[in-house]
């Protein structure tokens, strides 16, 4: 098809040819950036945790008087949630990945350094490594000569005296290369504060902490091996056979409710509903996103159709005369298809400047990162294939004037 | 003759009905989006007590180390002290102070069966029910005494004495709260500033329902509850004597009705942490003495996700301006022959150009309309949201006529281009044509 009569028309049709750019144009570059945010939204909602995430339940339960013996209640509790059928293993922790609420504390390298090298959680609890399925990479498992109660902790940080605090943790991989690079961070001192120094004994492969709010230091964790008592806002934690978990939790709560029926539960839920809680406001962002790409494209498709139209109306006519001279309904088909691709190609080029403009905005105003290139040639498929379906109408009912036309006055 | 332009405007509109209604489609889902996200953002930036915010202001000093501090630059932080919340309130330099700190509380209701659960609560001083105007339906505050005397008094929401007492008069009635015997004193109309300004930094959620129960903060600290946000800047001897530790755990307001009032509290301030640094308490001599709105400006309460949906919609609304120029422009020339007659037979300039404006605004105010329809459906479906200010999402009489005024300005600005093109078309040739 011979694109320089198309070209000879376009000029005589400037301003609604450059309306129809133009809006092409805004389409790409909000389109290409919309996706963009939404492929941003779902990575993160694919965020690994690090755990066996369809086989753990939390239950958090209050107790309405205080128990006398924290520590011995909360190894009743977790000696009753054993003994419920189909429970693989039990946990106590202060928190989960992805929990929101949270423990955290500055991390040095030397107790004597002014700033914290960073800032990462701690997990405290027992039997937290197998029963959150989470892998040991290198070194040992906490030992339960290990642990130290919060109180005797408390206790021995005001007075300073490091018989009573704890000594090694486990930490993540990805926390180990940020300190360390490349080096065996296994029997590394880590400062919590100056008398708190644990050693490394372990890696963990992944464990996302309860704040991931930020991607980059989602993995900044340790384990700690402090014992949880029954009077904090401990969580237990049940590992079980993903079928099994609803009947689980039932049995779980009915066990701890018979313990003691005052206690008031607070939480309940599968790890499922955490992740599902934690993300749900990237879900509706991703939501609302698509939504408005969806109808951005049909406003630009209706655009479209209602000029290709206008312009049928017009060049019934000339469209017409060519019939007459020999030209078949398929080259007027082709006729209109072509200028539609001409025109959506010059909006895509400029779509394409507006939407890196719009990128870069973004960039300096809610720290997302560089778009892709990638995203520009998808954006350029769907803008032609949107413009090639929205002319098609128009260009029918273009190719099925007759020639008679031609020699009709209007 | 007005008249005229609106019976020409729907017999051109009517002629075309796909076209037109392609147009108003087009116009209203730009106009719906627009509407949705202004609402919600107005919403979330809105000023929580619109009466009163001009003279609460947020005091803060900073009693970090030294290290890492660049004079003038670095910013003091956001919560304080009990030991710093204590030696403002008793000053007694605003009309009023209060300190307040975020915790949960277990109330355990009277009745036989009834089972125990968690509300939200603040523990605070006498001052705060005056000072942020919060509306009494039984009884009232504190007094000052009480807060000294740590009584065992409580003030409670009234959708927790709805629930607890059927909404009776409760005052003088006794809860258990954290086995504690506490005798309610008053018991609050449905009050939840938006934004939750003194949450803020607390602990505390920016938007929802506001607390369930009020204590004095002395009362509360006595019987062992605890904020809900604890921040310490040095080792932490003993953690449960947050009183004397070196943590940060309390938000100071106060109540300033005049500017000098406002410069006096500011070099009262700077006075007050020169004390302390000269006392060897303090390293930092920063303060800060933000308004109520400066204060939530600087903690950006707007989600970013909002401010980026209310961008994203102004960007749609642009592309549908655009299609609707398009179109109007596509109309507009069809009728050359027309505007061709209607200039021959003495038609000026001016009265076409009107004639255009006017269908142009007929094609806006159908275009309101159904982007009203879209904005309603739009909120909808942000109520069903799960995020925190989903509830509040509702149209109010001024973003209703708004929705009016965005639709008329967005469909004369798109007609304009069109109006004009037709205004300055010659006649002559276009009754050749014809």
């Amino acid at each position: 098809m011979d694109i320089l009569p198309i070209l000879s028309t376009l000029r005589r049709h400037k301003l609604t040819s450059w309306l129809l750019i133009l809006e092409i144009a805004l389409t790409c570059a909000i389109v290409c950036n919309a996706v963009f945010l939404i492929g941003q939204r779902l990575q993160r909602m694919d965020m690994p945790s690090g755990v066996a995430e369809h086989e753990l339940l939390q239950i958090q339960v209050a107790d309405v008087t205080a128990p006398s013996n924290p520590y011995a209640r909360l190894a009743e509790d977790v000696a009753l949630l054993r003994q419920v059928p189909r429970v693989i293993s039990v946990a106590s922790s202060n928190q989960v990945p992805f929990g929101s609420s949270s423990s955290n504390g500055n991390i040095r390298l030397d107790p004597a350094q002014p700033e914290r090298t960073l800032f990462a959680t701690t997990y405290f609890g027992e039997n937290l490594v197998p029963t959150l399925g989470t892998r040991l990479v290198s070194g040992r498992d906490l030992q339960p000569d290990d642990f130290v109660d919060v109180e005797t902790a408390l206790k021995a940080l005001g007075t300073g005296e490091s018989k009573s605090l704890p000594h090694v943790t486990l930490i993540t991989q990805t926390l180990a290369e940020r300190l360390w690079p490349g080096q065996n961070p296994l029997g590394r001192i880590i400062y919590l504060t100056p008398v708190v120094g644990l050693r490394v004994v372990g890696v963990l492969d992944s464990l996302a902490r309860p704040n991931a709010y930020d991607t980059a230091k989602a993995q900044y964790t340790m384990v700690v091996p402090i014992r949880m008592g029954a009077n904090k806002d401990q969580s237990y934690l049940i590992r079980t056979r993903p079928e099994d978990r609803a009947s689980v939790l039932t049995a779980a709560l009915a066990a701890l409710k018979k313990a003691d029926p005052q206690r008031v539960v607070t939480t309940k839920r599968s790890f499922d509903e955490v992740r599902r809680k934690f993300f749900q406001d990237d879900r509706a962002m991703a939501g609302m996103l698509v939504g408005v790409i969806v109808a951005l494209l049909i406003v630009t498709a209706l655009g479209i159709v209602g000029l290709a139209s206008f312009w049928v109306a017009q060049r019934r006519r000339t469209i017409g005369v060519r019939r007459a001279l020999g030209a078949t309904r398929g080259n007027i088909l082709h006729y209109f298809q072509t200028e539609n691709f001409l025109l959506a190609t010059i909006g895509i080029a400029l779509g394409m400047v507006l939407a890196y403009g719009i990128n870069l905005f973004l960039m300096l105003h809610y720290e997302l990162p560089r778009l892709p290139a990638v995203y520009f040639p998808i954006g350029a498929v769907v803008l032609w294939l949107i413009g090639q379906v929205a002319v098609l109408g128009p260009a029918l009912r273009a190719a099925a004037v007759p020639p008679v036309v031609a020699t009709r006055s209007v | 003759m007005f008249a005229y332009y609106i019976e020409l405007a729907l017999r051109s509109l009517k002629r075309n009905r796909v076209l037109t209604a392609l147009m108003v489609m087009a116009l209203a889902l730009g106009i719906g989006a627009t509407i949705t996200t202004l609402t919600v953002l107005r919403l979330l930036s809105g000023d929580p007590l619109p009466q009163k915010s001009t003279q609460l202001f947020y005091p803060q000093i900073d009693p970090n180390a030294k290290e890492g501090y660049i004079e003038g630059q670095t910013k003091p932080d956001s919560i304080m002290t009990y030991v710093d919340a204590m030696n403002l309130l008793q000053a007694h330099r605003g009309t009023h102070q209060a300190a307040m700190a975020l915790t949960q509380a277990k109330v355990i209701p009277k009745q036989a069966n009834a089972r125990p659960f968690f509300s939200d609560a603040v523990m605070t001083t006498a001052d705060f029910f005056a000072m942020f105007d919060a509306p009494f339906q039984y009884g009232g505050g504190w007094t000052a005494a009480d807060d000294d005397g740590r009584a065992q008094l409580v003030v409670i929401a009234g959708f927790l004495n709805d629930k607890l007492f059927a909404g009776a008069n409760s005052v003088g009635r006794v809860i258990r709260v954290n086995d504690h015997d506490m005798r309610i004193v008053g018991v609050l109309k449905p009050w939840a500033p938006q934004p939750r300004f003194y949450a803020q930094d607390l602990g505390g959620r920016s938007y929802g329902d506001g607390e369930a129960v009020f204590l004095p903060l002395q009362t509360a600290r006595a019987m062992e509850m605890g904020p809900q946000d604890i921040e310490c800047y040095a080792a932490v001897p003993d953690v449960k004597h947050i009183e004397t530790a070196p943590c940060e755990w309390l938000g100071v307001w106060v109540e300033l009705n005049s500017d000098e009032a406002v410069a006096g509290y500011k070099t009262f301030l700077d006075g007050y942490v020169k004390q302390q640094v000269a006392l060897g308490r303090f390293q930092r001599t920063e303060t800060s003495l933000l308004d109520l709105m400066g204060w939530l400006r600087q903690e950006q309460v707007v989600p970013d996700d909002v401010r980026l949906q209310a961008g994203l919609a102004f960007g749609f609304l642009l592309i549908c301006v655009v299609n609707t120029v398009g179109l109007l422009l596509a109309k507009c020339l069809r009728r050359s022959g027309e505007i061709g007659v209607r200039r021959a037979l003495g038609a000026t300039r001016r009265e076409i150009f009107t004639q255009f404006m006017v269908e142009a605004g007929i094609v806006g105010l159908a275009g309101g309309v159904l982007g009203l329809l879209f904005a309603e459906l739009g909120l909808l479906g942000i109520r069903h949201q799960p995020a925190q200010y989903a509830s509040l999402a509702h149209l109010d009489l001024e973003m209703f006529l708004f929705t009016f005024v965005v639709a008329l300005v967005a469909s004369l600005i798109a007609g304009i281009l069109p109006a004009w093109r037709a205004c300055v078309l010659a006649p002559a040739p276009q009754l050749k044509a014809a």
